[in-house]
């Protein structure tokens, strides 16, 4: 189970190498874990994938409705309102040059026929001063679709990602043993970035040009039907191009996603194994087998940049053809007088013009959109699969708690019963409801009972076999045994990261099941083997233990666990900011400011993972003092690997293969002559 | 980035200067069809002439064939110019970094080269593709663009005179106001991650302290900044679009009135009414180009970063070089340091190395023993020169080490690593980084000196697959396996770097007592926490804040060192009950 506690985050995944920040955490990671979790993470993106196959429908659905709650719905009716106004406007900039020829042609004819000598521009300046009116609109339009839209969108997002989070706090221990560190990341970093996209960009794109097709369309209609067919045809031929184009390309791209992986993966390696590489000499070999990769991806990468790169210049030229056929098309109708006009004010030739030129400007405003939304497609099912990834996320059950046992502040009576309430000497106590309405208090006291306790992780593979541990308040109880004897998952039980499969645990008498998860954990501390430091001040990181803390109260913890020294001779000491997990500190003092962060909650018990082991035995020592009166008059339970810090323990308890074998304080266990004798004089196990 | 690009194009300038040539060239095509267009249209239809339709028709198809085929060509001649130039890019950063000393990848960090490889080159090659193609393409057309417009419509071109400033005014202002909020919102963005990174790492104590509310707290409040910003930043981002259209719109107007005049004064003698949708378009396509060459400018001045980043790589010069006449064969395993001090950063530095005076036999056996910080690592990474001394003189079989070829004083110094790692592959491929000519029998010979035989042939034998890292093993298999590794180019000095903490002590004498019975003239320098594992060494260095705070044997220093005694006592029944006994 250690290894499960241990279990570094891994990614291999492209994914993230966007974000400079979380290469720096796989390549750490890589070099310490490895691939072992690649593939899992592999199925699990083809997972979302999967869903989005299955429902990109359904994701979308869900994105809207977690979007439009509340008045969101109304600003985005109106943006799409908006929406509607500026795209009928941008076709209406294109369509009114039909007018506006016709206007000219009046004058024209009527000049050329010397109907009138003066020239009027009346018609022409009514035809521009409507363009005019419909053009403010648009653009006050389009400013307020975009203001608003924006507001909506990034609301959306911070909504996004606020739920996730909260979510998140509450989700099971369990959820983030099986999960890597990188995998939950990328829901808040690469899923929600693309999530953003789409609903910032690829929505309000894909519904105003789908309002731009439509107004297109009818304008085109009532302006030429046969014209409108022709574009039709041509736009329907396009799509075949467009789909051959887009699963060659697909192809190549997927193919180039691949190199890519495996460029990164061997950069990644590499970089963090150069040392290595230059012990044994190895650069030449490798720039050999880079070389080859390097080649690899720029041969894939080329042929899906190659189809990406053309296929703008087909779109855009294809829809050059379109025009000119339109063109001809139109020439050749006119000519045989089969185009309809709906102007007679003019002549025949003027008016099929007006209609021509009209319906040329708007064959490009109706092709533009299509090209973009097919354009956009990819990007759709993408931000689709990492939206269908974080809806995974926040569907994940969170951590249950039908705890009703509740902790509170108490006191004596003159009676000598306890009873709620801060008054003159008071501790804290259990407040237990009971079915028949009556309350009893018990006091809080760190008494810790384990008693017959079978656990599995997996509900298969048992790692715990009929443990039966009693720690007395005030005492100090040892676990000791190999990794993956079971010692940390005994401490995963006690606060209920984990239930148990069958046994008892009891606390100050109390079921555990029945004490309210939270309190359970304020009444316990645990300091661990890998120490998080958050980024705040020293002050800070040290309440983390009790917000409620007062700053004489976190002075005083530092004192108590020999932490003060140290703090008040850094830089701007407990004010000191601490950055990058406290990065600037020697491992020694980041393992004394967790301990503090224990001491200033105060709890009655508290559970030292190997809170020592990572640390060189002479640091230790200073350690092991400040851990030493911290300890004194609580229930301890001590896991370590280390014999002597578990030396003056009331309680050893050796653990093998998820059992009990061997307990009793030291002077028994070494007069027994068992396994903790054999470890304990260096003698041999065989 | 002209530098990157003198340094890296090289096989791809060929296809880096057809793009944009090819581009041209789709350019005037494009400029020119809406020209021919107004020709089809006038005499097509205004003459009834048929024949007109069909030639014009025509021709535009094939100028728009031929607009296409260049675009499609430059379109390739660009991807295959930007990918090559990147691979380029990434070979040499590959093949400097090989030449890195140990000072040089402590400079930049592994994860920053990884970035600088990956993310940066990503870059630099998008902004090369715009360079190459949509940077040309954009000019171009509203160059081209231009000059239809002031060809056909004269006077009217002038109303750009009055749109263009406002587009530039506009632009210039969205970058002014957005390029600080912009900077402000990426540490935003990063003060975000932060917090769900330390989160997520540190749930255990999150949830031991019952902190949830307070971590929700910070998460809400982070991300409340996140989006101030980001709203605001991209209210003025997207003024682009109204400003655009209003552009647009005036140019549409303005052409559409005063060509209009202009065409009814002239009676369509100066300005035809067929091309004053020509005109529009036109106009279109220059604003267009307009925005796209703002947006490219944006693109590549923020690439500029990145160039720099990697500039910065492939001008490192590396610290440790070969001699230039090297001695390839180092005589034997007698190591003598005589006044070296060390600093990692130069003379003047803080010495983390100071007057360090040693003289070690060929064949002996060295232990060392020291705190955390006290440089032992530092004092062995000397030898095979993965770092250089700042001052004194180190001698490796009778000769500075300076005076070696670099292979064949590391190939003989064979360093096991604290930080070690395997590679992804097979066991027997890993054996071979130590000696690229072995045979089985001989990585059967390391392995079992390493005792790891035993759990070698317990899996798949040499074929068993290692994990990248090594994951799928132990960290005792795992050392065992560097071990081994380290073995196999049958060193003349074996350096093993706290190299057998995860290994259980029975194991741990195991190979100790193999070393002196199968490579008794090599020379053996063991790095230990435990006192077991240097106790019966020939002679055992204390190290003290990069000092030698004694030498000697056990018996001497429990006499003399109280350090050493200290460690001793601490360790006194101190059993290591994480040894994997096997």
């Amino acid at each position: 189970m250690a290894k499960i506690n241990k279990k570094k985050p891994n990614t291999a995944n492209t994914e993230n190498l966007n974000n400079p920040q979380y290469v720096v955490e796989n390549s750490q990671d890589l070099a310490q874990n490895g691939g072992e979790n690649k593939e899992s993470k592999n199925k699990k993106m083809y997972k979302g994938e999967d869903r989005v196959k299955k429902a990109p429908f359904k994701t979308l659905g869900r994105i809207f409705k977690f979007m439009l709650t509340g008045k969101n719905t109304l600003i985005f009716i109106a943006s799409i309102l908006c929406i509607v106004l500026s795209s009928y406007a941008s076709v209406q900039s294109m369509a009114m040059i039909e007018d506006l020829l016709i206007e000219i042609n009046i004058q024209l004819e009527s000049v050329k026929m010397g109907l009138s000598e003066a020239v009027s521009y009346s018609g022409i300046l009514r035809v521009i001063t409507t363009m005019v009116i419909i053009f403010v609109i648009g653009v006050v339009a389009s400013y307020l679709q975009n203001m608003l839209y924006i507001e909506l969108a990034q609301r959306t997002i911070r909504d996004f990602r606020d739920t996730m989070f909260s979510k998140m706090q509450y989700f099971p221990v369990r959820y983030f043993d099986t999960h890597t560190f990188g995998e939950t990341m990328s829901r808040f970093t690469n899923d929600v970035d693309t999530m953003q996209d789409l609903i910032s960009n690829s929505i309000p794109n894909i519904i105003s040009s789908l309002v731009t097709i439509t107004v297109c369309l009818i304008e085109m209609i009532l302006k030429s039907w046969q014209l409108t067919l022709v574009v039709l045809i041509t736009v329907f031929l396009m799509f075949f191009v467009i789909k051959g184009l887009g699963a060659k390309s697909a192809h190549f791209f997927i193919k180039r996603q691949y190199s890519i992986g495996k460029l990164n993966g061997y950069i990644e390696e590499m970089m963090s194994g150069q040392k290595v590489v230059k012990v044994f000499c190895h650069e030449n070999e490798n720039q050999a087998n880079f070389n080859v990769i390097n080649e690899e991806l720029n041969e894939n990468s080329t042929k899906a940049n190659k189809y990406a790169n053309i296929f703008m210049p087909i779109m855009a030229n294809l829809t050059y053809v379109q025009y000119v056929l339109i063109a001809v098309v139109g020439a050749v109708l006119a000519n045989y007088n089969l185009l309809t006009v709906n102007d007679t004010t003019v002549s025949y030739s003027a008016a099929s013009i007006a209609v021509i030129s009209a319906f040329l400007l708007l064959s490009r405003s109706f092709t533009r959109p299509i090209n973009m939304v097919s354009q956009q497609f990819n990007a759709v099912v993408m931000a689709l699969a990492g939206a269908g990834r974080i809806f995974d996320l926040l569907d994940t059950e969170p951590e249950t708690d039908e705890g009703y046992v509740t902790l509170v502040k108490a006191h004596y009576n003159e009676k000598g019963e306890i009873v709620e309430g801060k008054v003159g000497d008071w501790f804290y106590a259990w407040k237990h409801p009971h079915g028949d309405g009556t309350l009893s208090y018990t006091k809080l006291e760190g008494h810790v009972l384990l008693k017959n306790v079978d656990f599995s992780y997996d509900g298969e593979k048992q790692v715990l076999f009929d443990i039966t541990v009693d720690a007395k308040p005030g005492t100090k109880v040892a676990l000791i045994g190999k990794t993956g004897a079971g010692k940390t998952t005994i401490s995963n039980l006690i606060n209920r990261f984990y239930d148990i499969d069958d046994g008892k645990i009891r606390y100050d008498g109390i079921n555990i099941n029945k004490i309210k998860k939270e309190d359970l954990r304020r009444s316990l501390g645990v300091v661990l083997q890998e120490i998080n430091l958050f980024t705040d001040t020293v002050m800070e990181n040290i309440r983390y233990g009790n917000p409620e803390a007062t700053d004489e109260q976190v002075y005083a913890a530092a004192k108590l666990v020999h932490a003060d020294d140290f703090i008040k001779r850094l830089p701007e000491g407990y004010n000191t900011v601490l950055t990058l997990d406290g990065s600037n500190l020697s491992q020694g003092q980041r393992q004394l400011l967790s301990i503090a962060r224990v001491a200033v909650a105060d709890p009655p018990a508290m559970i030292l993972d190997e809170a020592t082991s990572s640390i060189d035995t002479r640091t230790e020592k200073i350690v092991q003092d400040g851990m030493d009166n911290l300890m004194k008059g609580r229930t301890v339970f001590v896991i370590a690997h280390r014999l002597s810090t578990v030396k003056n323990a009331d309680n050893i308890m050796v653990m093998d293969g998820g059992k009990i074998v061997e307990q009793g304080n030291h002077d028994e266990l070494m007069a027994h002559k068992g396994m903790y004798y054999s470890l304990y004089t260096g003698s041999t196990l065989e | 980035m002209r530098e990157l690009i003198k340094k890296c194009v090289r096989q791809y300038k060929k296809s880096s200067l057809l793009s944009p040539v090819f581009v041209a060239v789709e350019c005037i095509f494009d400029v020119l069809i809406p020209f021919v267009m107004t020709m089809l249209l006038e005499s097509g239809i205004k003459q009834n002439d048929i024949m007109a339709v069909v030639i014009y028709g025509l021709l535009l198809v094939g100028m728009s064939l031929t607009a296409l085929l260049f675009g499609a060509l430059s379109g390739a001649a660009c991807a295959k110019a930007s990918n090559g130039f990147a691979t380029n890019i990434r070979h040499d950063m590959f093949e400097r970094i090989q030449d890195y000393s140990f000072e040089d990848i402590d400079k930049f960090s592994a994860a920053s080269l990884i970035t600088r490889m990956t993310t940066d080159v990503n870059m630099v090659q998008n902004s090369y593709m715009m360079i190459i193609r949509i940077a040309v393409r954009s000019p171009l057309m509203l160059l081209f663009g231009l000059i239809l417009t002031i060809s056909v419509g004269g006077p009217l071109a002038g109303v750009f005179a009055i749109v263009v400033p406002i587009m530039l005014l506009g632009m210039v202002f969205i970058f002014k106001k957005a390029m600080p909020i912009f900077k402000r919102l990426f540490k935003r963005y990063d003060r975000l991650n932060i917090v769900v990174e330390e989160n997520i790492r540190g749930m255990r104590v999150v949830k031991s302290s019952v902190q949830e509310q307070k971590e929700i707290e910070k998460f809400t409040s982070a991300s409340q900044d996140v989006y101030n910003d980001y709203t605001k930043a991209s209210k003025i981002v997207v003024l682009s679009n109204p400003i655009m259209q209003l552009c647009m719109y005036i140019v549409i107007t303005l052409i559409g009135f005063f060509g209009a005049r202009m065409i009814i004064g002239t009676s369509g003698i100066a300005l035809k009414d067929t091309q004053l949708s020509m005109l529009i378009t036109y106009s279109t396509q220059i604003l267009m180009s307009l925005m796209m060459f703002s947006m490219i400018y944006v693109n590549v001045t923020m690439s500029k970063a990145s160039v720099d980043r990697i500039l910065e790589v492939l001008n490192q010069q590396p610290s440790i070089k070969n001699p230039l006449n090297p001695v390839m064969t180092v005589e034997n395993g007698s190591i003598d340091f005589e006044n070296v001090s060390f600093s990692y950063k130069g003379k003047g530095g803080v010495k983390c190395l100071e007057d360090i005076n040693l003289h070690i036999k060929s064949g002996e056996t060295v232990g060392i023993i020291g705190g955390t910080g006290s440089s032992k690592t530092t004092l062995v990474q000397l030898l095979p020169r993965l770092y250089d001394v700042t001052e004194g003189s180190l001698k490796i079989g009778g000769l500075e080490v300076s005076k070696y070829d670099l292979t064949a004083l590391r190939k003989a110094v064979a360093m096991v690593l604290q930080k070690n790692v395997l590679f992804s592959g097979t066991i027997r491929g890993n054996m071979k980084w130590g000696n690229p000519d072995a045979t089985d029998e001989e990585i059967d010979q390391a392995l079992k000196l390493s005792c790891a035989d035993e759990f070698v042939y317990r899996l798949n034998g040499l074929d068993t697959h290692i994990e990248q890292g090594g994951s799928n093993v132990s960290g005792g298999q795992r050392q065992r396996l560097c071990i081994a590794r380290a073995l196999m180019s049958n060193p003349k000095i074996l350096v093993l770097d706290d190299s057998t903490s995860a290994v259980d002590m029975n194991t741990d004498l195991k190979i100790r007592q193999g070393f002196k019975e199968f490579i008794p003239s090599t020379t053996k320098i063991i790095i230990a926490q435990r006192i077991v594992s240097v106790m019966d060494a020939d002679k055992i260095i204390v190290m003290d804040n990069g000092k030698i705070s004694a030498v000697g044997t056990h018996e001497e220093l429990m006499e003399i060192s109280d350090i050493y005694r200290e460690v001793y006592n601490s360790q006194q029944g101190g059993g290591d009950f994480d040894g994997e006994n096997q």
